[in-house]
């Protein structure tokens, strides 16, 4: 049975907890170290999806059999790569929020409530239910009559 | 009969352009497609009637095993003659009814068509899915129809309750399918279902197969519009006259009737099937018709009568036995002609007057007779007066329930009369007379002349005791009624006159269910002085309601419920919009660490609940591999930690950066050189974008936090670790199969020729996945760019300097720009390093496809040989270096990784195939290489782009902007 050690497991669970302390933070270049963190904890979850370490998969230098599962690894490439440019995307929000308001937190978006306060205002615009009888004066076919 | 279909939505589309040619008249020409489906009918009428029902396949999705048939048998064929005749004659009729002028005729003409084509559809489709599928269309075309004048809101009100119960009964009826196939002896052909249920192949006993039937029937009954749905269809009254005589009496609401109709033959042995839908429909068929009698519009006269009737024929049918199921049919077909008739009726009238209140409307008659002699003949059939084919309906199944109706439910069989038949005769009956008495009411309602000042003493409101200009001396003023209309409606109402033909009509419908019914149809003018009493008795009793139609009107005002049906239907609409919104505004509320908490708790939730649900059965642990990696993971933890104390950015950043150097030397420890040098050049470059961006923004972090919300993050923290450790060993523990991975090292050089098998995974085996990481990186790269190049609406400017670390000293030295020297030791090393870095990740590329390396540490490497520049001699040391803009550089390695996929296109190979391309030049040795290095390269050159980018934005840029704002 090949199982990632379990020291592997706990580390990956230490840095997302970390991240995640970090995530919910307001200030963005906080949370976005919080994000580099999570990230470097899933890669690990994610090498450790593969089981136990083996030798490096390059074929003709290695025994195959002693080789360590090469799929995850080539995921966390991709994985590692990207969050070079969500990092540096997400320090650029945190400069042009620094550049506009002086900080770079981030505050409640005041109009998110207010579309959902809305939306229930607005729910009685709805709730009719047509039984044909509210409107026997109407000439539904002719409206050049009216 | 696919081919007809197809005829029918082809001719939708067609039908907007059609009628900006020739104006109303296009409703005629697109008649020519339901006269086909009347023609086919009457064409395979010979093979349907000697019992080889023609058939016809189409293979859909073959993965699924999904298959279209269509089969028309006697049923079928029916229906077809239904949906086809009424069709032809409601679109000749309505070419007369509307004007040339007349608001969304294009859509109408569009929608009827696809509708009529979706309605032959439910009619001969024999497979579960086809059905399904025209059934939903039939919904949603009839949505379209009913809300025709959507600028008028009881229009849209009334549409989209028909949609929503409508659609809703659809998805039950989908899922009972869906049950009935999966059952053992089930099929997804509706006459193999119905034929292993007669058989017994299918056990009707069984609770999937209860379960399933109810679900279907549930379907059936929203669509006929029974109890407890019924009240959708006198709000779809909005609809055009056209429309309403179509789909609210022909076509549509007889889908729900003809699948009972289909299925009863084999599930009637289902317990409950019968008892429930008859019961139902007799319940219905009293309400409808009681409702009926207290209308003053006169669409919802026939609207309520609709509702009464389909509960009626609902009920006849799924009695179960062949002489009920042939009454049943008799009513069917006499129903959809009358109705439709009537209905056409009122759209006359309402043309002619402008009115179809029967409290404005006197004398009509007088002024038209050839029309009121026309709705006469369909009223009576309506009521059921003798040798109409209402009557022969009617007349079938009081002497079927007289003698016993010999369903097996019942506890009939060769028993003779059970007091159940009677129960139901003695329904019938009150029904019938309730009845015979609307179809007076309507009729004399629409075409009788009366004094009005009777009927103004009974209306409360009081409105119409004001003076009407219409009125003039008694008769209601009206304009003619054009010929084409005259004519369908009596062709309709003459469909009453089939009453005349018992013999011809039994030997035809009685085809259907027999052998599978217990009894046998029997259909005649005469059954015996009995019936024929009873037939008496009905008008006896009807005269003596429509005389006293006042009296009948305000009993039921006083008496009826205060709470109905759709006054509950409207209260659930409300709280369920209501609902939403709260849980709206509950879960979202604006604030983006409550936002996150959602997510990663519903995360954790989810994951926690399928665990709960099915814990594994076995949990393998293994507490570490060896030394280094233990001391690596205390190391990385550490680091962790203190990233997480700092309250000073810089720190944090440098922290950050220990974690990602730990992390590094974990891959190499774990045998991944690849991700190793990847993460260690990322790394590096990731904290060159830290210094640069950090280095404006203020020291310290600027939120304190409040202690309540430490708390909570603390604790969402843990609940993440926690879930993160127990998905990781549940998750590796739970594996009982070969990785996949385990076929990809022999793949790798037989498909991919590469040594180094991650590289083939990525330009190879998941080259997908790279292709759409280029166009992320892309983006982002662009966005980081716009999000800083664009300046201005600036409300607090504040400067900061950032001290402490070295680097950031020398970008601070970099940034004044002009004054470059070469003295330092940096820009020495630099010298040196630049060219040896731009040749190691050349060769970095190359060597990639067999050893460790690839496009993309390549890329990242020659990029931080540009930020090395940048850092030694500033913006314009690092312009110096850049080859090309660095959107000129990200566009050109997107292209030629487009390049490097379609290339293999021309060796006759699919996108992203890895082919291999050998030059022999004889002596002087071979070149070899795969078209993925093209791939590569692409990746190389894009991954250079977006670092150079990152340095020119977050470096160059922020340099300038911070030097205007000193100057400022």
């Amino acid at each position: 049975m090949n199982v990632p050690a379990f020291a592997l497991l706990c580390l990956a669970g230490l840095l997302v907890g970390c991240g995640v302390y970090l995530l919910l933070e307001r200030s963005l270049s906080r949370i976005f170290i919080g994000l580099g963190l999570l990230t470097h904890g899933v890669n690990v979850l994610l090498l450790a999806s593969g089981g136990r370490g083996g030798r490096p998969p390059l074929l003709g230098m290695e025994d195959p059999a002693s080789m360590g599962d090469p799929l995850p690894q080539a995921m966390m490439l991709t994985s590692i790569v990207l969050s070079l440019g969500t990092t540096a995307f997400g320090l650029a929000l945190a400069y042009r929020s620094w550049w506009i308001t002086g900080h770079d937190e981030v505050v409640d978006d005041v109009e998110d409530r207010l579309v959902s306060r809305r939306a229930e205002k607005n729910a009685n615009l709805f709730d009719e239910s047509a039984t044909g009888e509210e409107d026997e004066g109407i000439n539904y076919d002719e409206e050049g009559k009216q | 009969m696919f081919a007809l279909v197809v005829a029918h939505m082809c001719a939708a589309l067609v039908a907007p352009w059609l009628v900006d040619r020739m104006g109303r008249r296009a409703l005629r020409v697109l008649a020519v497609l339901p006269a086909v489906c009347v023609i086919l009918a009457l064409a395979l009428a010979p093979r349907v009637i000697a019992g080889t029902a023609p058939e016809e396949s189409l293979v859909w999705i073959p993965g699924l095993d999904v298959t279209l048939w269509m089969r028309m048998d006697l049923l079928s064929w029916l229906m077809t003659l239904i949906v086809g005749g009424v069709g032809l004659l409601v679109l000749v009729y309505a070419s007369s009814y509307f004007t040339d002028t007349s608001s969304g005729l294009r859509r109408f003409a569009a929608t009827f068509t696809a509708f009529a084509g979706a309605m032959f559809g439910v009619a001969v489709s024999d497979d579960v899915i086809g059905l399904y599928t025209f059934w939903e269309a039939t919904a949603v075309l009839s949505f379209l129809l009913i809300g025709h004048h959507y600028e008028r809101r009881p229009a849209r009100t009334g549409a989209r309750q028909a949609l929503l119960l409508t659609s809703s009964g659809a998805l039950a009826l989908f899922v009972g399918f869906v049950v009935l196939t999966t059952t053992p002896g089930g099929t997804p052909r509706i006459s193999g279902l119905v034929h292993a249920a007669a058989t017994g192949e299918l056990d009707t006993s069984s609770p999937q197969v209860i379960l399933g039937a109810a679900l279907v029937v549930i379907g059936a009954l929203s669509k006929s519009a029974l109890l407890p749905f019924h009240f959708w269809l006198p709000g779809a009254m909005t609809a055009p006259t056209p429309v309403s005589a179509y789909l609210h009496a022909a076509a549509m609401v007889k889908a729900g009737v003809y699948l009972v109709a289909r299925l009863t033959p084999g599930f009637t042995d289902v317990p409950g099937f019968s008892p429930i839908i008859v019961t139902v429909g007799l319940v219905t068929m009293l309400i409808g018709a009681t409702r009926a009698l207290r209308q003053h519009d006169l669409k919802l006269v026939l609207a309520y009568g609709t509702v009464s009737q389909l509960g009626l024929i609902t009920a006849t049918i799924a009695i179960g036995s062949a002489s009920a199921m042939a009454s049943g049919l008799v009513m069917l077909l006499s129903h959809s002609l009358f109705k439709s008739s009537l209905f056409l009726t009122v759209g006359a009238v309402e043309q002619s007057t402008g009115s179809r209140d029967l409290r404005k409307l006197t004398g009509v008659g007088r002024q038209k007779p050839v029309l009121a002699a026309g709705a006469a003949l369909a009223a009576a059939s309506m009521a059921g007066l003798p040798v109409t084919s209402g009557y022969l309906g009617k007349e079938a199944l009081l002497s079927a329930l007289i003698d016993g109706s010999g369903a097996a439910w019942i506890g009939g069989g060769h028993n003779g009369t059970t007091p159940t038949d009677l129960l139901i005769g003695l329904v019938v009956l009150t029904g019938s007379t309730l009845t015979a008495a609307y179809a007076w009411r309507f009729w004399w309602g629409a075409f009788g002349r009366r004094h009005l000042k009777a009927t103004e003493e009974s209306d409360k409101k009081g409105d119409i005791t004001r003076p009407d200009s219409r009125i003039q001396g008694e008769l209601t003023a009206c304009a003619p009624t054009p010929f084409p209309m005259l004519l369908v409606i009596w062709v309709l109402a003459s469909g009453a006159l089939l009453g005349l033909l018992p013999t011809y009509l039994e030997h035809v419908i009685g085809l259907h269910g027999a052998g599978q019914l217990p009894g046998h149809a029997h259909l005649a003018w005469w059954s015996g002085w009995l019936p024929a009493l009873l037939t008496a008795l009905i008008f006896l009793a009807a005269a003596l309601l429509a005389a006293h139609a006042t009296w009948v009107e305000d009993i039921q005002r006083k008496v009826g419920l205060r709470v109905t049906l759709a006054d509950l239907y409207a209260w659930s609409i409300h709280e369920i919009e209501i609902g939403a919104a709260r849980l709206t505004r509950f879960v979202q509320r604006g604030s983006l660490p409550w936002d996150l908490s959602i997510i990663l708790l519903t995360l954790c939730g989810g994951a926690a609940a399928v665990l709960l649900m099915d814990p594994p059965s076995r949990l393998v642990l293994r507490w570490a591999d060896s030394p280094p990696q233990v001391l690596l993971v205390l190391l990385i933890s550490i680091a962790a930690f203190f990233t997480v104390r700092s309250r000073r950015r810089m720190r944090a950043a440098l922290l950050l950066g220990a974690v990602g150097l730990g992390v590094c030397l974990l891959w190499v420890v774990q045998g991944a050189p690849d991700l190793a040098i990847t993460q260690l050049v990322v790394e590096a470059v990731g904290f060159v974008v830290f210094v640069l961006v950090l280095r404006r923004l203020p020291p310290l972090f600027s939120d304190r936090p409040l202690q309540r919300s430490r708390w909570w993050r603390l604790f969402m923290a843990v609940v993440s670790a926690l879930g993160t450790v127990c998905a990781g060993l549940y998750a590796s523990s739970a594996r009982i199969h070969t990785p996949v991975s385990a076929l990809m090292a022999n793949e790798a050089w037989s498909f991919g020729h590469g040594k180094n098998i991650v590289n083939v995974i990525l330009v190879d085996i998941r080259a997908w996945d790279t292709v759409g990481e280029l166009s992320v990186l892309l983006v982002i790269a662009t966005g980081v760019a716009s999000l800083v190049h664009i300046t201005g609406r600036r409300q607090t400017p504040t400067r900061q300097r950032q001290r402490g670390t070295v680097l950031a000293a020398a970008t601070q030295k970099a940034s004044l720009g002009e004054e470059r020297t070469w003295t330092s030791v940096t820009s020495v090393v630099t010298r040196f390093l630049f060219p040896t870095m731009i040749v190691i990740s050349v060769w970095l590329l190359l060597v990639g496809h067999n050893a460790p390396g690839g496009g993309f540490v390549g890329g990242v490497v020659a990029g931080l040989a540009f930020v090395l520049r940048y850092i030694e001699g500033g913006r314009a040391a690092l312009a110096d270096a850049m080859p090309a803009p660095a959107g000129q550089i990200l566009g050109t390695g997107l292209f030629i990784a487009g390049l490097g996929a379609l290339l293999p296109l021309v060796n006759g190979n699919t996108v992203l195939e890895s082919t291999a391309i050998d030059w022999h030049f004889g002596g002087y040795g071979d070149i070899h290489f795969t078209t993925a290095m093209i791939l590569d390269v692409g990746v190389y050159v894009l991954v250079i782009g977006v670092v150079l980018d990152l340095i020119s934005t977050l470096g160059s840029e922020l340099d300038l902007q911070g030097a205007r704002e000193e100057r400022a």
